[in-house]
């Protein structure tokens, strides 16, 4: 982006002159780079039209958005975390419990997902951030497996091993109408409402003088506590707003399937959050989201032919933690800047 | 009664632990594997005994086999890692161990094993004329002693051992003194393979074979790692033995939360004292 700032200050002839040398998909990925908030709406826009059918599209903005909120712990915080599954389980069981229990409202469903999701996360993440680097992974870990086990367990709530059944389908209501959105489409858009808006939300974060904190943290924690900023508050305050992001995405997920499995809890689903924001590419906007695309798309194809479809994705990720550690979206961009070097 | 049960799934822990933090202790990599090659270790040894029926030839096939396993993904896998951030092993240990349970599934399916112990070990054992217990579960606990001590002895008696535990203090001075720093990496990798290969073996008659059996026991063992100490062996082995025995107390008295007391224990332990029980404070945090 540095680059590009000092080829304009040289005016319009040498700007043509950059233009001719660099080829039509750099200048495009450089663009969607500087703004990337405009072309990820451009491109959800018409996204569901794209896809072989609307409700993968639904599922990858979805997860899309838990990557997204993972992405603030491990992309932008350096957290890596393995116990997100936690947060992601507990909203999407909170959404579907109170729809089914509490009040037959959406809005409050959702806003009870995110928040349980937040309150979680500043629960275990005051235990867990006592800690940093390998041992945090495996304190997160170790907690959302307990999680897990009182799902398990607690079966009146929960529902135990068979899962939340039966979350009602309550139309939406906004302005006294209410509307139906179960439909593959108006769902998507629902949806996308939400991812737009949390999107715009971390953004802001991020862009606040707290979000530079963030990656001052990711860059040199020492550095930064010398500059006066109490590191281990900032990183949880990263990881509670992770979490947040994660059990919005868990509840919505709970509306999108009218169903929380158990397996919601289980640490295969950290895993895949871990992989998918791995394999898009991490500390990026766009990077969970492709992440989350290629993941669940390869997952659609393949579990059409074999139920071992794992045994393709595992050493894609191998692959991609040798050779590509900055993930898709990291790769693109780094080819598109080296070549005009 | 309890007390021994408790006692022997404590041992398992120790097996593994004891694992997990040697190779961590020297190579500063946390193997996600780690559970997946315990897993592995059971089907060697469920596969040899298949083929010959001997338990006590899949006890010395599996870890030679493990180990040996472990030392490929060394040189192939990991050893490109090192001097990147240290959660990039991790992450690859972590893929891996999705082939290597998606693999046993296309060869054996999901479903459980059937292995049993040996029948020299197989009946129960009367101890001091008042209660009965299982004599693999003794043999079990004798010869996890066995092996530790032999651990033991390897790391503070031998050359060997000593250039181990150089390496874990200051792996730069020892490369300075003329150590190919790196073969001693590679063999600490597959020892601490064989490890669970050996612990895989010994698992196998008391919990049951299938592929998702290393999951659970490699959280289990990261806890007992976190309120041991990561890197101490000390803590690893005590710590080992008090989460078996927390487990199937509770077993006994309140089987709902078996599975969950010793995520109780760690959070305490973490309150208490944040670098586990041996730990030293800061390592490579």
């Amino acid at each position: 982006m540095k680059e590009t700032g000092i080829g304009e200050t040289f005016g319009l002839g040498n700007r043509e002159l950059r233009v001719e040398k660099v080829g039509w998909w750099q200048r495009l990925v450089e663009l969607v780079s500087r703004n990337p908030l405009v072309f990820i709406f451009i491109f959800f826009i018409i996204f569901p039209f794209v896809v072989p059918y609307k409700a993968l599209a639904t599922q990858i903005i979805i997860w899309g958005l838990f990557a997204l909120g993972y992405n603030v712990c491990l992309g932008y915080t350096g957290m890596l975390s393995f116990g997100h599954a936690a947060y992601f389980g507990i909203g999407a069981y909170t959404a579907g419990i109170v729809l089914i229990r509490l009040w037959q409202n959406i809005w409050f469903s959702l806003l009870c997902g995110l928040l349980m999701g937040g309150i979680t996360a500043f629960i275990l993440g005051y235990l867990c951030i006592k800690r940093r680097g390998i041992y945090f992974a495996m304190l997160t870990l170790a907690f959302a497996q307990l999680l897990y086990f009182v799902g398990f367990q607690w079966v009146d709530l929960t529902g135990g091993d068979n899962g939340l059944r039966n979350i009602p389908a309550v139309p939406l209501s906004i302005f006294g109408l209410s509307i139906n959105i179960y439909t593959p489409l108006r769902f998507y858009f629902f949806v996308l409402v939400f991812v737009a808006s949390s999107l715009l939300a971390i953004n802001r974060i991020l862009q606040s003088p707290f979000g530079h904190v963030l990656q001052a943290v990711r860059e040199n924690d020492q550095r930064a506590k010398s500059c006066g900023y109490e590191t281990s508050n900032v990183r949880w305050m990263a990881f509670v707003i992770s979490g947040a992001i994660s059990g919005l995405a868990g509840g919505l997920y709970a509306l999108y399937l009218h169903f929380v499995g158990i397996e919601s809890l289980y640490w295969t689903t950290s895993g895949q959050v871990v992989m998918m924001t791995l394999l898009g590419g991490m500390g990026s906007f766009i990077g969970p989201f492709i992440g989350a695309g290629v993941f669940l798309y390869i997952e659609d194809t393949l579990s059409v032919i074999t139920p071992n479809w794992m045994i393709f994705l595992g050493p894609v990720f191998v692959l991609c933690v040798l050779f590509f550690p900055a993930g898709i979206w990291g790769t693109i961009k780094d080819l598109s800047t080296r070549r005009r070097k | 009664m309890q007390l021994f049960t408790g006692l022997s799934l404590g041992m398992l822990y120790v097996l593994l632990a004891l694992g997990l933090s040697i190779i961590f202790g020297l190579l500063t990599v946390v193997n996600f594997a780690h559970g997946a090659m315990y897993m592995w270790g059971a089907f060697a040894g469920a596969a040899t005994i298949a083929i010959t029926g001997n338990f006590w030839l899949a006890l010395v096939i599996s870890p030679l086999v493990i180990g040996g396993y472990g030392l490929i993904i060394e040189r192939g896998l990991i050893r490109p890692l090192y001097g990147r951030d240290i959660n990039y092993p991790l992450l690859l240990t972590f893929g891996l161990q999705f082939i290597m349970i998606e693999i046993i599934r296309i060869f054996w399916g999901t479903s459980d094993q059937p292995f049993s112990a040996p029948a020299s070990l197989s009946m129960p054992l009367e101890i001091f004329g008042v209660f009965y217990f299982p004599s693999y579960r003794l043999f079990l606990i004798g010869i996890t002693v066995v092996i530790c001590i032999v651990l033991w002895i390897f790391l503070e008696k031998t050359n060997l051992g000593l250039v181990i535990r150089a390496g874990t203090r200051d792996p730069l001075m020892v490369r300075a003194l003329g150590i190919d720093m790196r073969r001693i990496w590679w063999l600490v990798f597959g020892i601490g393979s064989a490890l669970a290969g050996i612990a895989g073996v010994l698992a196998a008659p008391i919990r049951s074979v299938f592929p998702e059996m290393g999951i659970a026991m490699l959280v289990e063992c990261f806890v007992v790692v976190v309120v041991g100490g990561m890197g101490s062996l000390k803590g690893a082995i005590l710590s080992g033995i008090i989460m078996g025995e927390a487990s199937s107390i509770t077993t006994l008295f309140y089987p709902q939360m078996a599975d969950i007391v010793i995520f109780l224990v760690m959070a305490v332990v973490l309150l208490i004292r944040p670098s586990g029980l041996f730990g030293k404070a800061g390592l490579l945090e």
